[in-house]
């Protein structure tokens, strides 16, 4: 299973580090256009484009797993969750201030991440993937039975996130667009520093051969446990940025197809590259809400199609398409 | 402890018959992914297809010949799916994309069947003459379930001698353990794998209309039989038969004897059944022999 990830990503990555001065320009520009966004979009395209920032940093959060560290995951709803409702539980009884709701709920995930992670890494491969599915389903069963998160109607009432303490509630979607794409923005950076960092590249090591890791006298374990806590992490503020513009959550964004959607939005991105599965974000999200009324209604069909098609067109996902040479010995088929 | 058994008779029994069903659809994705290696997230849309011929052909009432045709239709219908998704994973390559695949056509297929059969659940009647009741230790007890029983019991005792005691079997397992030395000894694997799969298929499609009289149909099961087909083979063990067998008894009792002894837990039992068989045995519980995890 790791060789059969190693292969679909290992060149993205190298790609990435070629170049900086033009990608930082690239990276830049989308900044600009994206915080300018409301200025230029209506009241609705600008929801949608909060809804799309807050899943792509739970894209991303797969990734840092799936991708970079060659975990396959379809757990990272349960953090995703954990701050969702921890921001949600905040906002109802302590504080409606965003960046509290942010910092509660991110160290609320990855206090969950680091835990249950502590168990879950132990396994790799298809094993990691079921383990990482009991995991989100178990916290989705939760949500659902427990009192306190409002049950399967969900946790309603959440009032309208603040800036400053005391300040005026955000009530116009722009406002809260910016505050979603700030949070996206600091999970976007704090990923790109951790897979540049050298436990980026022991990530990338254990994805490319443990045992090799092992070998030089490594350890591997506390760099998943790192990777896995991190994801947490970043997952859990995206749960925070999906409560600020949704003001509900509720069982059903714990569902097993919203992990799966996750998962596949990284590999039709691109596993392993970090811009690639948040354009998989964007398509998976347009594809699933708001095509789906241009094509009866068949919203899943087309985006069934979409990911059938890309099987078969883009072999290395939306990234490969920005890097036509492939080296030779990426190609080996993986055993398991 | 006899007592105990008397008032859990009908509990243990509905057990076992969702064990049955679950095994008949879950065994084909076991072998499927033991010997091509391919985790068909289209499995459960295989399933629901076969309970939708049973929603044509069977629906409200139909005599035991109707039902067993209809069997034999939604079989030959699984065979072909399963023949066209072999040929499509063929040439592709790693677990995440085929997941992508095989996400992508069940997403399609979801969207197809609730269009033509509307999203509504559909009901499917037992067989005439087996839709009664009869007594089990002196309880009540439907006929149809004894047969599910029955049907599972025998297609897992054929299957048996099939792969156990056949040219055919041995092929297959070997393919299991080593397919690169199938390869070498002159045998056209892609063959074998095709037929795994559209033979997997076929026993899908069976069973998911053998469970129609008890499940119904209607959009969603197709993830809901999924989701417990792939708990199944994990805890059994991929591509083993055995543990497919021992997986669906541990799973049809979890579900139905869980909700009836602690109900407020029974939700999480499933998958907390699952992970802890993982952790404690990563491989599951009756893993392929020859068979790396």
């Amino acid at each position: 299973m790791s060789a059969d990830v190693q292969e679909v990503t290992a060149p993205l990555v190298g790609g990435s580090r070629r170049r900086p001065a033009w990608r930082l320009l690239a990276a830049g520009v989308v900044v600009v256009v994206l915080a300018l966004l409301p200025l230029m979009l209506a009241a609705y395209p600008i929801g949608l484009m909060s809804r799309i920032l807050a899943f792509a940093l739970l894209v991303l959060s797969v990734d840092l797993l799936t991708g970079v560290t060659g975990l396959p995951t379809l757990g990272q709803v349960a953090y995703f969750g954990t701050g969702a409702y921890t921001a949600g539980l905040v906002g109802v009884h302590v504080t409606s201030n965003a960046p509290a709701q942010l910092v509660a709920g991110t160290l609320a995930a990855a206090l969950v991440a680091l835990v249950t992670g502590a168990v879950v890494v132990r396994t790799s491969g298809i094993v990691f993937l079921m383990v990482t599915l009991a995991v989100g389903e178990l916290a989705h069963q939760a949500v659902d039975s427990l009192a306190f998160t409002g049950g399967t109607n969900g946790l309603v009432g959440i009032p309208p996130i603040t800036l400053l303490p005391g300040g005026e509630p955000l009530l116009l979607s722009g406002f809260v667009y910016w505050w979603v794409l700030v949070v996206f923005l600091l999970g976007a950076a704090v990923a790109a520093v951790v897979v540049a960092s050298p436990l980026g590249r022991s990530m990338r090591g254990v994805r490319d051969g443990e045992t090799r890791l092992r070998a030089l006298g490594q350890e591997t374990y506390p760099v998943k446990l790192s990777a896995f806590v991190v994801a947490g992490a970043l997952a859990g503020a995206a749960g925070t940025a999906w409560v600020a513009q949704a003001r509900f959550i509720s069982p059903g964004d714990l569902a097993f197809d919203v992990s799966a959607f996750a998962l596949l939005a990284v590999v039709l991105g691109g596993a392993g590259s970090l811009w690639g599965p948040v354009l998989g974000a964007a398509v998976v999200i347009v594809a699933r809400d708001e095509l789906s009324s241009y094509v009866g209604g068949l919203g899943s069909m087309l985006l069934g199609a979409i990911f059938v098609v890309a099987v078969y067109l883009l072999p290395r996902g939306i990234a490969g398409v920005a890097r036509v040479r492939r080296p030779a010995w990426t190609r080996s088929r993986g055993t398991a | 402890m006899l007592d105990w058994f008397d008032a859990y008779t009908g509990t243990v029994l509905n057990g076992l018959a969702l064990a049955a069903v679950l095994f008949v659809i879950a065994v084909g994705l076991s072998l499927v992914f033991g010997t091509m290696d391919v985790l068909n997230l289209a499995h459960g849309s295989v399933s629901l297809v076969g309970a939708y011929v049973g929603v044509a052909m069977v629906g409200d009432s139909a005599s035991i010949a109707a039902f067993v045709a209809a069997v034999l239709v939604a079989s030959a219908i699984g065979l072909v799916l399963g023949g066209v998704l072999a040929a499509m994973t063929a040439k592709v390559s790693g677990h995440l994309r085929q997941a992508l695949l095989t996400l992508g056509v069940a997403l399609i297929a979801g969207d197809v069947l609730a269009e033509v059969f509307g999203s509504d659940v559909k009901r499917v009647r037992a067989p005439e003459g087996l839709d009664g009741s009869t007594e089990v230790l002196g309880t009540p007890y439907p006929v149809y379930r004894l047969v599910m029983v029955g049907v599972g019991l025998a297609v897992a005792v054929l299957l048996y001698l099939v792969l156990e005691r056949t040219r055919l079997g041995a092929i297959v397992r070997a393919t299991v353990a080593d397919r690169d030395m199938v390869e070498a000894v002159g045998i056209r694997t892609t063959l074998v794998l095709g037929g795994v799969f559209a033979g997997g298929a076929a026993l899908a499609a069976a069973g998911g209309l053998l469970a129609a009289p008890v499940l119904g149909a209607q959009p969603g099961l197709d993830d809901t039989i999924l989701l417990l087909a792939l708990v199944v083979i994990v805890i059994g063990g991929l591509g083993s038969l055995r543990g497919a067998l021992l997986g669906a008894v541990l799973v049809g009792q979890v579900q139905v004897l869980g909700v009836a002894l602690l109900p407020e837990l029974a939700s999480f039992m499933l998958f907390g059944a699952m992970g802890l068989v993982l952790l404690l045995r990563p491989a599951g519980l009756l893993p392929a022999p020859g068979r790396r995890a």
